[in-house]
């Protein structure tokens, strides 16, 4: 009897040892992943690399001025239209639920949430590369369909959590529907919404498929949005199988500040999630 | 006279109350747009192939654009092979840390710290594993097909699996580390009192629990694994033949459905290449579509229990 209890308590112990061992170990990739890449990239950086074009292949010098701008100009046109859609949707699931458009629109994000990014892509490239040539405006459209599911719905989940006494009080006062929810409902949610937002633009920075066939792109700094444009993801894709040692460096470098981007992007959400304690 | 006024504001505020509910019907209206659009649109321009090839497509084992010969066979092999190896090294991880945050240690500092740790690694872009696998882990590799007596090239299947396993733990993660903390505590309570022990509650109580949850968990992993392009493109190899014996196509080059639309698609020349490559999108969105939506319905049954 001892015995038997003892070997249980054992098995116990031993495996309580076995998840601690799976759950840290996870850690590991991470830590050298991003070792890896601080060690690799954080030497390239300087002003030069922040503000010139990439040299012709095999010279020394050059930057990613080009890719910083593009990026920098094809998320904000795509946050720009997806955010008062995701938005809006957000509200009409949080508003109707059980009606048959917001079963069916709801069903929309899963699905959308779901489609690999290579497949917008393509979709995008149909829809306007073929018609009217590369574009960071397509580049832009094709990520804020992958914006979209993610502003949805962190926006209706945050509106779900908030009172409905709020809604009733501005409406028993006699305030029209349409300011009830623009000056009473948004602000109560603007935290939870805005962290929302800013995730869906640290998840869409990284994003190199769904820019391939869209915004393509440019070698040379390009403020017009209408022609073909570099991005950071794609430019660490051409060059990191690059044969020339100053490509893959440069590659490196763009790898960090991407990293940087996205590190502070998230964290920053973590900061309002955790001031505001928002749950998603 | 100022009742009119009042008469006609209200008037006014009912006119705007109106529009910002049609602007909100809209706005839902245009998200089934983009999806019957995107749909439409694979459906569309994969018509030549699916016309001249039909069915056969989806188990023809030949992909050769120059005697326009389109079989998906060796994708949809790549594909799952990647997926499920991926999926398999995952699973122990993702469970490992689903019941660790979610049962062992689920306040405080460690905890959060490795759930912060988890967020990150959903959150760095695949393009950067890609390239640090490219540099660090190929030449590993490298040395192993060596030892095996593969071709070394250092890029296979089996070097795109294990960077993919580590991309898609925290999807399974996260989820099972919600439902472990779901399960009801008088449950627990009562296997304690009967005398059990930690492992016992966990192996009786909450793991049964939490099955069909832990299960739609994996799905989206899953699904994440089937549609993710760049890092595997990047370690695959890119070969579209399929190689005589398992150890070859396990260890050897090899190619998924998103990878060689990725490397395919900017050069094709043909209408029939063209379509092959988008028929080969549609498969693939069909796939992950439905592998999600089956995930997505198992979770929602459990908020509703």
């Amino acid at each position: 009897m001892e015995a038997r209890l003892k070997l249980r308590n054992t098995k116990s112990i031993l495996f309580k040892a076995i998840v601690i061992f799976f759950a840290f170990l996870v850690t590991i990739p991470l830590i050298v992943v991003l070792l890896f890449i601080i060690k690799q990239g954080a030497m390239q950086i300087n002003w030069h690399f922040l503000t010139n074009v990439p040299v012709p292949e095999g010279e020394k010098g050059g930057g990613i001025a080009n890719a910083i701008v593009g990026s920098f100009l094809i998320i904000t046109v795509a946050s720009v239209i997806s955010i008062p859609i995701g938005i809006l949707t957000g509200i009409y699931l949080s508003e109707n639920p059980g009606t048959k458009l917001s079963y069916f629109t709801g069903l929309c994000v899963d699905i959308l949430q779901g489609v690999p990014s290579i497949i917008i892509g393509i979709v995008v490239y149909f829809w306007l590369v073929k018609p009217l040539g590369f574009s960071g405006y397509s580049g832009s459209i094709a990520l804020a369909i992958m914006m979209l599911p993610i502003v949805i719905r962190s926006t209706e989940q945050t509106l779900l959590l908030l009172p409905p006494s709020l809604k009733e009080a501005a409406l028993a006062l006699g305030v029209p529907y349409h300011m009830v929810i623009l000056k009473v409902i948004l602000p109560c949610g603007f935290a939870g919404i805005s962290s929302g937002i800013i995730l869906s633009i640290a998840r869409i920075i990284g994003e190199t498929a769904p820019l391939l066939f869209t915004a393509f792109g440019d070698n040379h700094l390009n403020l017009n949005m209408g022609k073909a444009m570099e991005s950071i993801p794609r430019l660490i894709y051409t060059y990191a199988t690059s044969a020339y040692e100053e490509q893959i460096n440069m590659a490196w470098g763009a790898s960090f500040i991407l990293l940087m981007i996205v590190l502070f992007l998230n964290l920053f959400t973590k900061f309002i999630t955790k001031k505001w304690n928002i749950q998603f | 006279m100022d009742n009119n006024k009042r008469l006609d504001l209200s008037y006014a505020q009912l006119k705007w109350d109106n529009v910002f509910k049609f602007i909100l019907v809209v706005m839902s209206v245009i998200l089934l747009i983009i999806v019957a659009g995107v749909l439409v649109t694979l459906v569309i321009q994969s018509s030549p192939t699916i016309k001249s090839i039909g069915i056969k497509f989806l188990w023809g084992n030949q992909w050769n654009p120059v005697t326009n010969a389109y079989g998906a066979l060796p994708f949809l092999i790549g594909t799952l092979l990647t997926s499920f190896t991926a999926l398999i090294i995952s699973i122990p991880f993702s469970i490992a840390i689903g019941i660790y945050l979610g049962e062992y240690n689920t306040t405080g500092w460690l905890s959060n710290l490795l759930k912060n740790t988890i967020e990150l690694i959903a959150a760095v872009p695949s393009i950067i594993y890609g390239f640090w696998a490219l540099f660090v882990l190929v030449p590993i590799i490298k040395n192993f097909q060596l030892a095996i007596g593969v071709a070394n090239y250092g890029v296979s299947v089996f070097t795109a699996s294990i960077v993919l396993a580590v991309m898609i733990i925290p999807y399974a993660a996260t989820l099972s580390m919600t439902l472990i903390k779901m399960v009801p505590s008088p449950l627990k309570e009562g296997a304690y009192a009967l005398g059990a022990t930690r492992y016992e509650v966990i192996k009786s109580v909450i793991l049964p629990y939490t099955r069909s949850g832990l299960f739609a968990g994996v799905l989206l992993s899953l699904g994440r694994a089937l549609g993710e392009t760049m890092a595997v493109t990047m370690l695959i190899g890119n070969n579209s033949a399929i190689a005589s014996s398992f150890k070859n196509i396990f260890f050897g080059l090899g190619s998924t459905m998103a990878s060689v639309i990725a490397n395919e698609f900017g050069e094709a020349d043909h209408t029939l290449y063209f379509s092959a490559l988008i028929e080969l999108g549609l498969v693939l969105f069909f796939l992950t579509v439905i592998i999600n939506l089956i995930g997505k319905r198992i979770i929602s049954l459990y908020n509703n229990k």
